[in-house]
């Protein structure tokens, strides 16, 4: 472990420097008296204008996550997805803006609500809603269902039910990257519930001592399940929560797409920098129940509805921009409708593909696939 | 009373008996609890006695194991068996062996309450049934009610334990009778004699298994879900089998178990969790050891299969009443 990390430290050290570049080995970074913590928490940049362009990419990329998760929604009302489903309705400027500056190569990782990040990194929908439905041309061939899909090709991670895990995970890649010495990063993304999982911290010593360019990007919607964050949070201001491992975190305005962006901007440069991991702490909301089976009856109606206004919904936020900027509602519209053609046809395609073959129960287990039922 | 509600009367009325008992869990507090056996016990106990805590497994039974070692009772939820592992270590290094390593000073009364099992299209880390990790852990004690009734008296007898116990919820049971078969009509517990719940403190003793069906060609034993899939199994194919409940798996009620098996001479185990390394393993040994001269054939294991709990094909890997009457027929046919 030791000469590994060394090499990875050394090859950083000698290939990089950035702005605030703290020198490899862990004695050295330890904080003088007077350095205090308030390089830690930081501001998060200025709101950069979006182009008309990215503006309308965002409208498209948020806007194909929405409609996914609706149809999920329908076709789960249906009967036709069973189990457990978790939509990502109004966390979308969230991925979004960090997709928009992640290069060819970065990981990407997260929990069980697990959509939109699939889609943002330009999974096939019609694969992620085959696995929804368990059918042969899912993702996971319908053995892993909503909460567990992976994609080698677009660097994809999964998709974890186990709340937490994802963060060490997430980790590790952010280790093999510095290891191989690739100037990729990994986006780890998680919840603010999962944040109290021990593993977490110990994930975040281990980032800053060995330098390892992970952002954690936690998203909090204020809510693990039932329990808001202040029922289950000593330190509520998630963007500190690396203060004592020495990681800096900004908050950001996780329904403004622009905010996003810059924050993973600055984040993205600061980590292929060689200066360790970040946290940006993404305040954003989740619009339905935990899952498709909660009422959400710990929360009042006003308050959902507030979030979901004009004013603070991500995508009504660049619709009206794109208006604004002198874009026809005709073209509007025309969006609206290839998006919808895009998840008419991976619904379509996720109810006539066909279940798989039972003998797949026993495919994957290990390395060689030698068992059989007994 | 249903499964939740005879759980939810249980902490209920040892809340109110002693002082010293607590509940805590994900959600367990302001909300209820996700299944709600929780219910309604904040309003009523105070948020010192029943509350939310972060999602922190390992932390919620750490904390459990300490306040248990100063003399308080604390019954914890970890919402799903699948998720207990981060607990684990603490589970068998701390709680199972204060009471050997302290020479008998301290120990940890504490009952760690897990929903478990499949049925309920949950997936891989919705599904599991780790009972046997359990087991295999000397210093824990396994539960595993069936019915209403018995989850009350079992749970009040596991609080009231000394030892740590472990005290698995066939989820599937919560809200209603299951017998395996997927298509049939949700069957309400109301009409059933052993939904019959009384609202007062009731005791079942821990390792004390329960007759469910009395028979003479095979003895059938079964835990949690599968004992409801295992009766329908029998009254769908006419072997006279016995069924015996077992309720708690550590301690385990060997003298029933025997008794019966000698008189049938055939033994039929089931359980949901895969088989390999099975708590069915256990069994099947025992059995032997003490049942050799009696068997007139095989003993035959019912598991899930030895794979990861599928998404796709949830009745496929449950082992449902056919693969119980398979079972059965095959240890008619020596
Ligand atoms: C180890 C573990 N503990 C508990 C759970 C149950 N659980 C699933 S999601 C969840 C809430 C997580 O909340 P958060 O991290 O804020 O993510 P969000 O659902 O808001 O996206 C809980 C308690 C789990 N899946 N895994
Ligand atoms: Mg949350």
């Amino acid at each position: 472990m030791a000469t590994s990390r060394e090499t990875a430290a050394n090859k950083r050290s000698s290939s990089k420097s950035g702005p605030a570049r703290r020198t490899s080995g862990g004695a050295k970074k330890a904080a003088t008296p007077d350095q205090g913590q308030s390089d830690l928490i930081r501001k998060p940049p200025e709101i950069a204008k979006f182009t008309t362009e990215e503006d309308s990419q965002a409208y498209r990329d948020m806007l194909l996550i929405r409609r996914f998760e609706e149809k999920a929604g329908q076709l789960y009302g249906r009967g036709l997805i069973g189990g457990f489903c978790h939509l990502y309705i109004g966390q979308e400027a969230v991925v979004t803006g960090v997709q928009m500056v992640l290069k060819e190569g970065d990981q990407v990782i997260t929990a069980y609500r697990d959509h939109g990040h699939m889609l943002a990194t330009g999974m096939d929908p019609k694969g992620v809603m085959a696995e929804l439905t368990g059918r042969r041309g899912g993702y996971s061939k319908g053995k892993g269902g909503s909460m567990h899909m992976f994609s080698r090709d677009k660097h994809f991670y999964g998709g974890h039910g186990i709340v937490g895990a994802q963060v060490s995970l997430g980790t590790g890649l952010a280790f093999a990257n510095r290891y191989r010495g690739n100037d990729n990063l990994c986006c780890t993304y998680f919840g603010d519930g999962a944040a109290n999982q021990g593993q977490v911290y110990e994930s975040f010593n281990m980032a800053s001592l060995w330098d390892l360019p992970v952002i954690y990007i936690i998203e909090n919607n204020q809510y693990a399940m039932g329990t808001s964050v202040t029922r289950s949070s000593a330190e509520t201001h998630f963007n500190q929560r690396g203060v004592s491992f020495r990681i800096p975190g900004m908050e950001v305005d996780g329904m403004d797409v622009r905010a996003v962006k810059a924050a993973a901007e600055e984040a993205a440069e600061f980590v292929r920098g060689g200066n360790g991991p970040i946290i940006l702490e993404m305040k954003t909301y989740r619009y339905r129940g935990h899952s498709m089976s909660d009422p959400a009856k710990y929360r009042s109606k006003e308050e959902v509805d507030k979030m979901k206004d004009r004013e603070h919904d991500p995508i009504e936020r660049v619709k009206a921009r794109l208006i604004d900027g002198g874009m026809s509602e005709e073209d509007v519209k025309a969006i609206d409708k290839e998006i919808r053609g895009v998840i008419n046809e991976a619904a379509e395609f996720a109810q006539n593909d066909p279940e798989p073959d039972p003998s797949e129960l026993w495919t994957d287990i290990y390395a060689e696939d030698g068992s059989e039922a007994a | 009373m249903n499964m939740v509600q005879a759980l939810n009367s249980a902490l209920d009325v040892k809340l109110e008996d002693d002082p010293d008992i607590l509940t805590f869990g994900e959600d367990v507090g302001y909300f209820g609890g996700v299944f709600r056996v929780t219910d309604k016990l904040q309003e009523k106990y105070g948020l010192t006695r029943c509350f939310d805590t972060p999602i922190s497994e390992g932390g919620i039974v750490a904390t459990a194991i300490g306040m248990g070692a100063y003399g308080l009772r604390p019954v914890v939820e970890i919402q799903f068996a699948d998720y207990i592992l981060p607990a684990f270590d603490q589970l068998v290094s701390e709680a199972a062996r204060l009471r050997y390593r302290s020479n008998g000073e301290f120990w940890a009364p504490i009952t760690v309450r897990v929903p478990y099992g499949g049925g309920i299209f949950g997936g891989q880390t919705h599904s599991q049934s780790p009972e046997a990790l359990f087991a295999h852990v000397v210093g824990l004690k396994s539960v595993i009610p069936s019915n209403p009734y018995d989850a009350k008296g079992l749970l009040i007898s596991a609080i009231e334990d000394d030892d740590p116990v472990i005290f698995f919820e066939p989820k599937r049971l919560y809200n209603g009778l299951f017998e395996g078969r997927p298509d049939d009509p949700v069957k309400p517990w109301k009409d059933h004699p052993l939904a019959d719940v009384p609202e007062d403190v009731y005791r079942i003793p821990l390792g004390k298994a329960r007759m469910v069906r009395e028979g003479a060609d095979v003895t059938v034993l079964a835990y949690g879900t599968m004992v409801h899939v295992a009766l329908s199994a029998i009254e769908e194919c006419g072997i006279d089998a016995e069924l015996i409940d077992l309720r708690s798996i550590v301690p385990l009620d060997i003298d029933a178990i025997v008794e019966s098996v000698q008189r049938t001479g055939r033994c039929v185990i089931a359980h949901e969790a895969s088989r390999y390394g099975g708590f069915g393993g256990e069994l099947s040994a025992l059995v032997q050891e003490r049942c050799f001269h009696h068997l007139r054939a095989p003993i035959e294991r019912v598991a899930g299969w030895d794979t990861p709990y599928p998404h796709a094909f949830e009745w496929d890997y449950f082992p449902g009443p056919q693969r119980v009457i398979d079972a059965m027929q095959r240890t008619q046919e020596v």
